[in-house]
């Protein structure tokens, strides 16, 4: 496979062009500054999603703990930050924090990733909430009164950057040979095995991979939103990152992508329905849900549905 | 495929109505017989109650107020949103307001964290925001570097002024000049309250015989009051919440300390005539914004008014609320205009606002110069308020 195949070259100037089209509108005044949050979240969920699709999409392991190496990207950054208040120190805390992110993965994915099903999920859940309660009893982080005034550098370049970014490595990541190798354990764990996979080894890996872009989108949000406190990132902040995994179809990179569009457009286009707005979200899930199950996506990419690859 | 084309159809029609109402109010401020004033607050979620108490009394006073002709021939209109009680859409929520909806000011969130996540979208905005509610100490009206954050104002006392106050209530209303301290040593609530009433109760010449510590969800706490009980002293000051309070109380009480016992608005809670019983709940003092017993008029009159209109008695955040309200107009009319700029002004220059919750002036600092209420427990149920004045 050539790199500068007709594929590659149409994603890569539809990308540029997404890129060029937003940043001009906004010169332009079009998009305001409330527009920009939209976005922003757009991006943040993306990544969200698209990384928790690795672990729960793709290899299977249903995690409720993502927000956990959320939180731990999003005060990491915050902290360097708040001291460098540079670009250099945005970039340094967002690869500071996802590192860390990744780090306290693989400690935590080693022990419990020898669980299955529900007693996986609620072992992340119980790991979530324990960074939750160390970021709240810390003195560093400000306790329960969160961190203020954070600078904000996260912006348009660096969203689209860093979702580019995650998106094209993870997708990379599945169609290798190890990502070959998360889907089997997803289809048929012992089966894998048999086949000579280590099965814990690639688990751990996949959510690793996953915490470690789940601190990206952390760090970004810090750098937006100014403020961060423990309770963003509870339980519910989880359950939301997962509905974008499952709306977009379980094994879908391209349904993570759509879903993490729709959930942020949502809620801000609800916001004028004050308490109405959980209703009605709640309902187009719902709805969505009867009619297609499996996602909005299923299993498919947007390439098999252009049909690329036929014609290489 | 023909579902799937339907759901993206459907979707499609989502997403384009999201674009429309996105920005859809993009002639905010035209019609000049109208004043937009953004209503920002948690209206569901975790502090909902604190939100939705608050926005009672705001809507309260600007119905009073249109009813009345408005401000100069103008009407108020609130454009209201709720930030779901998260951060993050509380900032969304401020930025939609200043540049789509167009409002002159924004009033709230009711909690400090929620408020201080609008603060740089207000200072980027140029457009003043303000806060019944935000007590916190640090990082409301002055930034980590001691600047004032020009566009920032708040109508309630922060949570170490009522140290003070407490302090200069016990040496001037108990004749106090010896006191001990308990206090809660995890929270920075009480940290700052122990802090400030040291400062000014030793400042007016009285002492502190004792200085005892305890922390969140301590249950026995009569090795301290034992450790006191020998001590000479006039009052004890509980620098703390409810749940700890009333056990402190309680036992303090039942170890025959008659002292009176001085806390803070963190006292204010049915909880804590549960936890210390009523017998127990004498002589006890403490701060609050407002007392529903206060005998001034203009308080009768908005308790009654509230009754009328909602059938229950008002709570601290109504009348919050209903001063926020009160005072954003009182601050356009003064300003003659609709322009944010000439708001912030008339906001900083605030002198002698008289208002449900007190009288006062806006310091330098942007936050009130305020007379708190000291409110005194007979029986567990309120039988005095005192209002105590700053200086």
């Amino acid at each position: 496979m050539r790199v500068l195949s007709k594929k590659n070259i149409m994603i890569l100037a539809g990308l540029i062009l997404t890129f060029a089209i937003v940043y001009a509108l906004r010169n332009f005044g079009i998009l305001t500054s409330f527009h920009e949050i939209t976005i922003a979240m757009v991006c943040i969920n993306i990544i969200l999603g698209v990384s928790l699709n690795l672990i729960t999409g793709f290899t299977g392991q249903l995690s409720l703990g993502h927000a956990g190496f959320m939180a731990i990207g999003a005060y990491v950054c915050a902290l360097i930050n708040m001291e460098l208040n540079s670009t250099f120190g945005f970039i340094l805390g967002v690869l500071a924090g996802a590192i860390i992110a990744a780090l306290v993965g693989v400690l935590i994915g080693i022990p419990t990733l020898r669980l299955k099903g529900d007693y996986l999920a609620i072992a992340t859940l119980g790991m979530a909430e324990i960074i939750r309660v160390i970021f709240l009893n810390l003195e560093i982080t400000n306790g329960a009164a969160g961190l203020n005034g954070i600078p904000r550098y996260t912006n348009w370049f660096w969203l689209f950057f860093f979702t580019v970014t995650t998106v094209v490595l993870i997708s990379n990541f599945i169609n290798s040979s190890h990502g070959r190798a998360c889907i089997s354990i997803r289809e048929d764990e012992i089966a894998a095995e048999s086949m000579g996979i280590n099965t814990t080894q690639y688990k751990v890996i996949a959510f690793a991979i996953g915490a470690f872009f789940a601190g990206i989108a952390g760090a970004l949000y810090s750098s937006y939103f100014y403020f961060l406190r423990p309770e963003i990132f509870g339980f519910l902040k989880s359950i939301d990152i997962l509905i974008i995994v499952v709306l977009g179809g379980l094994g879908s990179i391209t349904g993570s992508v759509i879903a993490g569009i729709l959930i942020a457009v949502l809620t801000a286009a609800l916001q004028s329905f004050a308490a109405l707005r959980m209703i009605i979200y709640a309902l187009l899930l719902i709805i969505i849900m009867l009619f297609r199950p499996q996602g909005i996506m299923g299993t498919k990419e947007i390439t098999d549905l252009l049909n690329f690859s036929k014609r290489e | 495929m023909k579902k799937s084309l339907v759901l993206f159809l459907l979707l499609a029609m989502v997403v384009s109505l999201a674009g429309c109402s996105g920005s859809g109010d993009k002639n905010g401020g035209a019609d000049a017989n109208e004043i937009k004033i953004g209503i920002n607050y948690e209206l569901t979620g975790a502090v909902a109650s604190y939100g939705e108490s608050s926005v009672n009394g705001i809507l309260m006073a600007f119905d009073e107020i249109n009813a009345a002709g408005g401000i100069n021939g103008m009407k108020i209109v609130p454009v209201q949103f709720d930030n779901k009680s998260e951060p993050a859409e509380a900032t969304s929520l401020a930025t939609r307001l200043m540049t789509q909806e167009g409002v002159v000011a924004a009033l709230g969130p009711a909690t400090s964290g929620n408020f201080m996540a609008t603060i740089p979208v207000a200072m980027g905005n140029k457009v003043p925001i303000i806060s019944a509610s935000a007590t916190a100490d640090k990082g409301v009206t002055v930034d980590d570097k001691g600047n004032v954050n020009e566009y920032v104002f708040r109508l309630c006392f922060n949570d170490s002024f009522q140290g003070v106050t407490m302090a200069n209530f016990a040496f001037n209303n108990l004749n106090a000049t010896k006191a001990v301290i308990i206090q809660d040593n995890s929270s920075d609530y009480g940290k700052g309250l122990a802090e400030n009433f040291k400062a000014t109760f030793e400042a007016a010449g009285g002492t502190i015989v004792a200085h005892e510590g305890y922390v969140a969800k301590d249950k026995d706490f009569n090795a301290i009051l034992t450790s006191i009980k020998g001590k000479d002293f006039d009052v004890i000051f509980i620098p703390g919440y409810y749940q700890e309070a009333g056990l402190i109380i309680k036992q303090a009480r039942d170890q025959g300390i008659d002292a009176p016992i001085l806390g803070a608005d963190g006292f204010d809670s049915p909880v804590l005539l549960e936890l210390a019983g009523a017998e127990a709940l004498n002589d006890v003092y403490f701060s609050n914004h407002y007392s529903s017993i206060d005998e001034d008029p203009l308080v009768k009159e908005f308790i009654k008014a509230y009754k009328e209109k909602n059938g229950v008695e008002p709570n601290a955040f109504n009348a919050l609320g209903y001063d926020l309200g009160m005072f954003i107009a009182d601050a356009v009319e003064r300003a003659g205009s609709a322009d944010p700029e000439a708001i912030k002004d008339a906001l900083a220059e605030t002198k002698g606002f008289v208002g449900v919750t007190g009288t006062f002036d806006m310091g330098e600092d942007h936050n009130p110069i305020k007379s708190a209420v000291v409110i005194g427990l007979e029986n567990g149920v309120q039988a005095t308020s005192v209002k105590v004045d700053p200086n």
